[in-house]
């Protein structure tokens, strides 16, 4: 199977940047990927790139230039970054293309996401009732899994503190004040146990990957990272997912277990392997229960590892070294590349004041969103 | 007084609709969710749905669900959701999953918002919840022993 190298990173940093579009800031991200690269833009043979709120990826192309190169956007939720990722991997595997640029970018209005019922399938009763929020979801889950694992609210609130902590590290992170687990405790009850610091907030940003035939890589860079595995999966029967009017009474495995599976089968490498980790931390407990659900460790562990900071940097593993999405916020469409740009950052030993000491060898990334859609990937040099 | 003796609902009687098709026929026996039940698999569904999620079969028939189960989990939703869609005055509610014996796991508003009341596990029962003058939806309130 042909191996795909990352090339070039790009990103436009994340938070609020008035005056500039979530479109101009995934062009800012595009045009940076093809320097990091050393590539010109009519290099590329093809384009994946999506955003949720802020416009057309493929519309780019007017100011990148007009190539010709097919371009195809993309819009699948919080998977938008890795499904182009994950198509991208395909293409250049199928033999269609030598190299090419995956983009995400977005900007959401303040607050939380406001989705249609209609449009995941529900009845309008289910907005007008008021169970239409992300965030019930998040709660209600780890709510669930706390009372399975006997997990602490101080865990959340640790969780928490290191997101800002990490954040503070990042330039180009949003929420760069670091904050102590007591006064994560301490802030607003948004929806029971999670607080207003434990939760993640809809925000602007992007982020851009040159990717190609690794054996072409030399003529980009000296230091490529193998994307080893990007893989897309749909929730099977019996998950707990977002936006569930019910579930069924025997449960089964989560869409981010069953992709994570699937990304360490196709790289031919485990989980015990991963020397850093970027997962989806919509809030503190999602970061708690894909740890587990994605086989970075047993379920019911997380609460030694965290409090013996295995979790930080530094720690055995490594966990949101860039603050994730709570200090990053969740521009959608940009947030799925954040993570795999961190890790090649870090694989690369360009993390400046937030490297992993060890500079590890291994990465693994995670994304999940509505309605119960995840991408995994595991990047190695 | 039994929760369903206080909460018990005035649907039937009153002028308030049903939110949405989720509930059986009211002259039938009080009030009572409907879902689907697979004819070849069992699987149970909520709200009702032609076809099957687990084995894709489409002999789908009513069930009556029960009125009483277990708390599965819950939270309180503390600040107003975005209107529309949301309908109707807000103050913080609580929303939870209930497991209704063997048949499926629902999720619903709960009558109770009062974190120290809420614990998993609890026996709940289903009541009718206005949402505005003109509907109801459906809740589920602590059995009060």
């Amino acid at each position: 199977m042909t191996d795909v190298a990352i090339v070039g990173l790009g990103l436009h940093p994340f938070g609020r940047t008035p005056g500039v579009s979530g479109r101009r800031q995934g062009l800012y991200a595009a045009r940076a990927a093809l320097a990091d690269a050393g590539a010109d833009w009519s290099d590329m043979q093809f384009g994946f790139g999506g955003s949720r709120d802020a416009g057309n990826a493929d519309s780019l192309v007017a100011e990148l230039g007009l190539t010709g190169v097919p371009f195809t956007n993309v819009y699948n939720g919080c998977a938008t970054g890795g499904t182009s990722l994950a198509l991208a991997v395909d293409c250049i595997r199928a033999g269609r293309a030598d190299v090419g640029l995956v983009v995400g970018f977005d900007a959401h209005p303040p607050g939380a996401f406001d989705p249609d019922p209609t449009a995941y399938g529900l009845g309008p009763w289910y907005g007008e009732t008021g169970l239409m929020l992300t965030t019930q979801f998040f709660a209600l889950k780890i709510q669930r899994y706390m009372h399975a694992y006997d997990i602490r609210p101080e865990t959340l609130a640790t969780v928490a503190a290191k997101a800002f902590a990490n954040g503070a590290a990042n330039p180009n992170a949003w929420r760069r004040t670091p904050l102590t687990p007591k006064e994560i405790l301490a802030s607003t009850m948004v929806s029971h146990p999670l607080t207003k610091y434990m939760f993640c907030t809809p925000g602007e940003g992007g982020a851009a990957l040159v990717l190609c035939r690794a054996d072409l890589a030399h003529h980009y860079t000296s230091r490529p990272v193998l994307l080893r595995a990007a893989e897309l999966r749909s929730r099977r029967y019996g998950s707990f997912e977002v936006f569930s009017p019910w579930l069924s009474v025997e449960g089964g495995d989560s869409v981010s277990s069953d992709a994570a599976s699937a990304a360490f089968a196709v790289a031919g490498i485990g989980p015990e392997d991963i020397g850093i980790a970027e997962l989806q931390d919509t809030d503190a407990g999602a970061e708690i229960m894909h740890m587990a659900e994605v086989g970075l460790c047993a379920h019911g562990d997380q609460e030694k590892l965290i409090h013996d900071g295995a979790t930080s940097i530094g720690g055995s593993l490594p966990v949101n070294t860039d603050g994730g999405c709570i200090a990053n916020g969740e521009p959608i469409g940009a947030s799925g590349l954040r993570q795999v740009y961190e890790v090649a950052l870090q694989l690369r030993g360009d993390g400046g004041s937030r490297q992993i000491p060890t500079r590890p060898k291994t990465g693994f990334t995670h994304v999940y969103g509505a309605p119960g859609i995840s991408v995994c990937t595991v990047l190695t040099v | 007084m039994t929760g369903q003796d206080r909460n018990h609902p005035q649907p039937g009687r009153g002028v308030r609709q049903p939110v949405a098709d989720l509930f059986v026929d009211q002259a039938e026996a009080g009030l009572a969710l409907i879902g689907s039940r697979c004819g070849s698999c069992a699987a149970v569904t909520f709200p009702r749905q032609p076809t099957c999620p687990r084995c894709a079969g489409s002999e789908m028939r009513d069930e009556r669900l029960a009125t009483r189960g277990t708390l599965w989990s819950w939270t309180v939703q503390a600040f107003a959701p975005k209107s529309p869609p949301f309908r109707g005055e807000f103050t913080p509610y609580g929303v939870g999953y209930i497991q209704l014996e063997d048949q499926v796991i629902v999720e619903a508003r709960l009558t109770e918002s009062d974190p120290d009341r809420l614990h998993i596990g609890s026996v709940m029962e289903l009541v009718a919840l206005p949402v505005d003058d003109d509907t109801f939806t459906y809740a589920f309130a602590p059995v009060t022993r």
